[in-house]
C-alpha cells in the first residue's frame, strides 16, 4: 500500500482528502464522524465575526441537476456561513483538534473587509490549535451582497490587502479560497501571492440557477415563490475547476504557489487528476453530501492502488506531473493525426456514433444494412465525438496515424515534424520557419 | 374447503379463492413511477433503433421512452397508440423477448434489455387512467365500412377507419368484442378485465357501431356486405381447431385448449372452474403454454406439455417455456399422441416418441403412458367459414401487403389472412394498414 501521507504547507494529514468548508464541517458532531470515516482533514465551515450569527432561509437551500438513474451531477446551494455562535465553533474546533492531532483542521473565515475585524478574530482562531486558516473570498450568494465572499474575491486589490492582514495577525498558514466567478483566475491568484498567501484553494462555487419551477414560474430552490442564484458544485464543475487549477499552476507568477484543489472530486481518479495538475491535496464536499462520509474509503484505497500500480511511493511523486503538458492551443502539434476506430467485438450497434457524426459532424461513419458501423478514414477529422457518445467505454478509440503513413482525408503523408499554428501558412501572423 | 390437488378426475375448487387470486395476479406487475424512471433511463436512444424495426407495428420506441424520461408518459402513450391502438394489450401480451427486447442493444451489451413492454404498459396505463380518448375523428367522409370480427385486427381497422372519418359497423359472432384478447390469452396477462376495458376505451373514438351475434356465413354474407358497404374488412380469425387424430379423442376429458381458455377467461369465479388432477397438453405453441400454466395455477397436481418436435421448434418462446417450467409444468419433447385410454373418460394418454428427419416427424415405435384425466388439444387453429369467393394462400385468405383480397372492395387481416405471425401485434398492424389502404382507395 502506497503511503498517502501528505504534507501541505507543512501540515501533515494521513491522506490528501480534506473535506471542504461546507455543511459537512459545520459542527463537532459531523467532523468527528468524518475523521472516524478516515478523512485526512477538514476545512471547518466558515466562521463570521463575533456577535449575532447569520441566519439561513427556512425553506430549501439546495437545487440539483441529475444524470441517468437520478445520479446527482451538480448541486447548488444558497446556504450562508455558519449560523452558530463564534464561541461555540471555536470551542468545538479546540476539542476536536485535541482529540485528532494527526488530522488537519483548517478554519475558514469570512469577516468584513476591515482590518479590525480580522485583528479581532484571528487570535481567537489561533488559540484553537487549528493548523491554518482559509479565507473565504468565494461564496457567490448572500454574503457577497454584504460586501464579503466573492465580492472580495472579485477585486484582486482586496484579496492582497486582506491576505496581508492575515499574515500580520496570524502565525500559521493562510490559504486564500478563490471564486471562479471571474474572467481570469490568474488575477486573484496573483493577488493572493502578492499578499504572501501560503496557498490558494479553488474553486469555490459557481453562480447558478439550477432550474425553474414551471408551475410557480420561479427559480429553484424556491422560497415563498422567489429564488436566487446559488453556488454550483459537484461532478459537473470539475472541468472548470481543473482548468482554473491548471491556469494557476502554469502561470509564471504563481507556479510555485501551493494549491488545494476543489471541484467535483468524487473518486480517487478525480483527486489524482487534480494533483497531477499541480494541487498538493484536494477538498471534497458534494461527493460526501451525496453519499456520506464513507466515500473517502474508496478514494483512499483507489489512490493507493493506482500509486502502487504506477510505482509512486508518495503523493509528492506525481503532483504537478501533468502541468508541463498543458499548453496554449497555438502550440498544439498540427501534424499529429488520429482516426477513430470502432472495435466490432465491443460494439453493441446502438448507432449513436453514426447519428452524432452524420447529423452533427463530418459524415465519417458508415452504417451497413445489418448495423455494422465503421469509420471512413477519408472523412474522419478525429474530433472524438463518437468516442464521447458511445455508451461502451473503450469501444471506440482514437488511433494515431504513424508518420510516413498517408492521412486518407488529406491525401498527405503524415510527418513526424512538430508543426503548430504559429508557423502555419494560413496564419497571417506566422513566423516563417527558417 | 378446497378440493385437494390429489383428488382424481376433473374437479372444481382445487385451490381456495386466495390461492387462485395469488396465482392469477399480473404476470408482470405494473411499474410505479420510480421504477419506470429507472427503466427508462436505461434506453440509449439508438439511431434507427433495432427495437422499432422489430416491432410489427413500428412503434417509435426510443421516442416514447424519451417522453417517459422527460416526464410525459401520456405523450409516450400517444406515440405508441398512433402506431398501435391496442398498445395497452400488446404491452401485456407481446412476446417482447422475441421482438423488441430481443434486439435491444442492452441485451447485446449486458444480456438485460430495456424492459420496453413494461414501459409501454406504464405509458398506456397512465393515459387510460387519465380518462378520455386521445384521438378525434376527421370530418365525416360519408363512407361506410363493414368490419367482420372484433378481435385485434378488426378493432385496429375499425378505429383507424373511424378516425379517418368513415362510419364503421363492427360485427362479431360472439356477444362480446375483443377476440383472442378477450377469449384467448392467459388470464395473468390481462388482469382486471383489461381486454374489455380497452375495447370500451377504443370505442370512445366514436363512429363505430357494434353489432354482436353476427357470423359470416350465417347472419352475414360477403356479397351482402360488399353491396351494403363501401368496403369490407374481414378479420374472422381461425375458428377451427385441429383434431388429434388419435383413438380415444372423443373420450370425456379430452377437449380443445382454446375452449378451456375461453371458459377460464369468462369465468366469474375460477374456483368454480374444474380442472384435472393429471393434465396433459398436446402442442407446442402459446396456446399450449397458456392452457398448461393455467391448469397448474388452478391447482392441477401434474401438468405436462407433450410436443412432437424438439424444444428449438416450439412455437412458444423460451421465455414462455421457462415460465411454464417455473410454474411446475413438465415439458416433454419429441412425443406425439398415439391413443387416449380410459373407460368412457380419459385415464391415460399413450405417447409415442418421435424422430425428426428432414423436417418430417415420425414415430420411433417406443411408447410411454402418462396418467391423464384431462387432455387439452393445442395443435393449432384453422380457418373456418371463409367465403368461397376468396382465393386462399395455403390455409389462409390470400392478401396483399395492404390486406387486399382477391375480391375487389374486400380486405382481410389478422390470423385469418396470409402473411405475418399469428400475434396480437401483427393483427393490429394488419388492421391498421388495411384501413389506410381502404381509406386511400375510397378517397382516391
Amino acid at each position: 500500500m502506497a503511503d498517502l501521507t501528505t504534507e501541505f504547507l507543512g501540515i501533515k494529514s494521513p491522506n490528501p482528502f480534506w473535506l471542504a468548508s461546507a455543511p459537512p464541517t459545520d459542527k463537532e458532531y459531523n467532523v468527528r464522524r468524518a475523521f472516524e470515516a478516515g478523512w485526512g482533514g477538514v476545512v471547518w465551515k466558515t466562521l463570521g465575526a463575533e456577535g449575532p450569527p447569520v441566519v439561513n432561509v427556512n425553506g430549501p437551500r439546495y437545487g440539483a441537476i441529475w444524470g441517468a438513474d437520478r445520479r446527482l451531477l451538480g448541486l447548488n446551494n444558497i446556504e450562508l456561513i455558519t449560523d452558530r455562535p463564534l464561541q461555540t465553533n471555536l470551542e468545538e474546533i479546540t476539542r476536536v483538534k485535541k482529540d485528532y492531532p494527526d488530522r488537519a483542521i483548517i478554519v475558514s473565515i469570512m469577516v468584513p473587509c476591515e482590518e479590525q475585524a480580522w485583528k479581532d478574530i484571528l487570535p481567537q482562531v489561533e488559540a484553537t490549535g487549528a493548523d491554518g486558516i482559509e479565507l473565504n473570498f468565494g461564496c457567490p450568494h448572500g454574503m457577497a451582497e454584504r460586501g464579503m465572499g466573492s465580492a472580495v474575491g472579485q477585486v484582486p486589490e482586496y484579496i492582497q490587502m486582506v491576505t496581508e492582514w492575515c499574515k500580520k495577525y496570524y502565525s500559521k498558514p493562510v490559504i486564500v479560497k478563490l471564486t471562479p466567478n471571474i474572467a481570469d483566475i490568474r488575477q486573484p491568484a496573483r493577488a493572493a501571492n502578492a499578499g504572501n498567501a501560503d496557498a490558494v484553494s479553488l474553486i469555490n462555487t459557481i453562480n447558478s440557477i439550477t432550474s425553474v419551477d414551471l408551475d410557480s414560474m420561479a427559480p429553484e430552490p424556491t422560497i415563498g415563490g422567489k429564488g436566487t442564484h446559488g453556488g454550483y458544485c459537484g461532478p459537473a464543475v470539475k472541468p472548470i475547476a481543473l482548468n482554473m487549477v491548471a491556469e494557476i499552476a502554469r502561470d509564471a507568477q504563481t507556479r510555485d504557489l501551493p494549491i488545494s484543489a476543489i471541484g467535483g472530486v468524487t473518486t480517487w481518479r478525480d483527486a489524482a487528476e487534480f494533483m497531477a495538475m499541480g494541487a498538493g491535496n484536494v477538498q471534497v464536499c458534494t461527493a460526501a453530501m451525496t453519499y456520506g462520509f464513507n466515500v473517502v474509503k474508496e478514494m483512499i484505497s483507489g489512490l493507493s492502488t493506482w500509486m502502487d500500480e504506477k510505482g509512486y511511493t508518495s503523493t509528492q511523486d506525481f503532483i504537478g506531473m501533468a502541468v508541463p503538458n498543458v499548453t496554449d492551443w497555438q502550440y498544439l502539434d498540427l501534424n499529429f493525426v488520429t482516426k477513430a476506430k470502432i472495435n466490432q467485438d465491443d460494439c453493441i450497434s446502438c448507432g449513436r456514433c453514426f447519428a452524432a457524426c452524420e447529423d452533427t459532424s463530418h459524415q465519417a461513419i458508415a452504417m451497413s444494412e445489418d448495423r455494422v458501423f465503421t469509420v471512413k478514414d477519408d472523412e474522419c477529422v478525429a474530433c472524438n465525438l463518437c468516442v464521447n457518445v458511445c455508451p461502451v467505454e473503450g469501444c471506440i478509440t482514437m488511433e494515431e496515424v504513424a508518420a510516413g503513413q498517408i492521412d486518407e482525408r488529406t491525401g498527405e503523408v503524415v510527418s513526424d515534424d512538430y508543426a503548430n499554428w504559429t508557423t502555419h501558412p494560413n496564419n497571417p501572423a506566422a513566423t516563417a520557419a527558417e | 374447503m378446497a378440493t385437494s390437488h390429489q383428488a382424481s378426475g376433473i374437479q372444481v375448487a382445487r385451490l381456495d379463492a386466495a390461492g387462485i387470486a395469488e396465482n392469477f395476479s399480473d404476470l408482470h406487475p405494473a411499474y410505479d413511477a420510480h421504477e419506470a424512471a429507472v427503466a427508462a433511463d436505461r434506453c440509449y436512444f439508438c439511431y434507427d433503433a433495432p427495437c422499432m424495426t422489430a416491432c410489427p407495428t413500428s412503434i417509435d420506441i426510443p421516442q416514447f421512452i424519451r417522453e417517459i424520461q422527460a416526464g410525459h408518459p401520456e405523450s409516450a402513450a400517444r406515440t405508441i397508440l398512433e402506431q398501435n391502438i391496442l398498445g395497452g394489450m400488446c404491452a401485456r401480451v407481446c412476446p417482447t423477448e422475441t421482438l423488441c427486447e430481443e434486439v435491444c442493444v442492452r441485451e447485446t451489451a449486458e444480456g438485460k434489455p430495456v424492459e420496453i413492454g413494461r414501459l409501454q404498459r406504464y405509458a398506456t396505463d397512465t393515459l387510460m387512467e387519465m380518462g378520455g380518448h386521445p384521438f378525434s375523428r376527421a370530418e365525416a367522409t360519408g363512407k361506410t365500412v363493414a368490419v367482420v370480427g372484433a378481435g385485434p385486427a378488426g378493432l385496429s381497422a375499425a378505429h383507424r377507419l373511424a378516425m379517418l372519418g368513415h362510419d364503421v359497423v363492427l360485427y362479431d359472432a360472439k356477444s362480446k368484442a375483443g377476440g383472442l384478447n378477450e377469449f384467448g390469452i392467459a388470464a395473468y396477462k390481462s388482469t382486471n378485465d383489461f381486454a374489455a376495458r380497452e375495447v370500451e376505451w377504443l370505442l370512445q373514438i366514436g363512429g363505430i357501431t357494434m353489432d354482436y351475434g353476427k357470423k359470416l356465413g350465417a347472419e352475414l354474407s360477403l356479397d351482402g356486405l360488399a353491396s351494403g358497404y363501401d368496403a369490407v374488412f374481414l378479420s374472422i380469425g381461425l375458428a377451427g381447431v385441429n383434431a388429434l387424430r388419435a383413438p380415444g379423442e372423443e373420450k370425456d376429458g379430452v377437449r380443445d385448449a382454446v375452449e378451456f381458455i375461453a371458459e377460464l377467461r369468462q369465468a366469474e369465479d375460477l374456483t368454480a372452474l374444474p380442472v384435472g388432477r393429471n393434465v396433459v397438453v398436446i402442442g407446442g405453441g402459446m396456446t399450449a403454454v397458456d392452457a398448461a400454466v393455467q391448469s397448474k395455477l388452478l391447482g392441477a397436481e401434474n401438468v405436462t406439455i407433450a410436443y412432437r418436435r424438439g424444444r428449438e421448434d416450439m412455437g412458444a418462446s423460451r421465455f414462455e417455456q421457462d415460465l411454464a417450467a417455473s410454474k411446475g409444468v413438465k415439458l416433454m419433447f419429441n412425443v406425439m399422441p398415439k391413443a387416449v385410454h380410459g373407460n368412457g373418460a380419459a385415464a391415460e394418454i399413450e405417447l409415442e416418441y418421435t424422430a425428426v428427419a428432414g423436417g418430417k416427424v415420425s414415430g420411433t415405435g417406443e411408447t410411454v403412458r402418462l396418467v391423464a384425466d384431462q387432455v387439452f388439444k393445442a395443435i393449432g387453429q384453422t380457418l373456418e367459414g371463409q367465403p368461397d369467393a376468396l382465393e386462399l394462400e395455403g390455409r389462409k385468405i390470400k392478401v396483399s401487403d395492404t390486406g387486399r383480397t382477391s375480391m375487389a372492395g374486400v380486405w382481410a387481416g389478422g390470423d385469418c389472412a396470409s402473411g405475418g405471425e399469428d400475434l396480437t401485434v401483427t393483427a393490429v398492424a394488419e388492421g391498421r394498414d388495411a384501413a389506410m389502404d381502404i381509406h386511400s382507395s375510397l378517397m382516391g
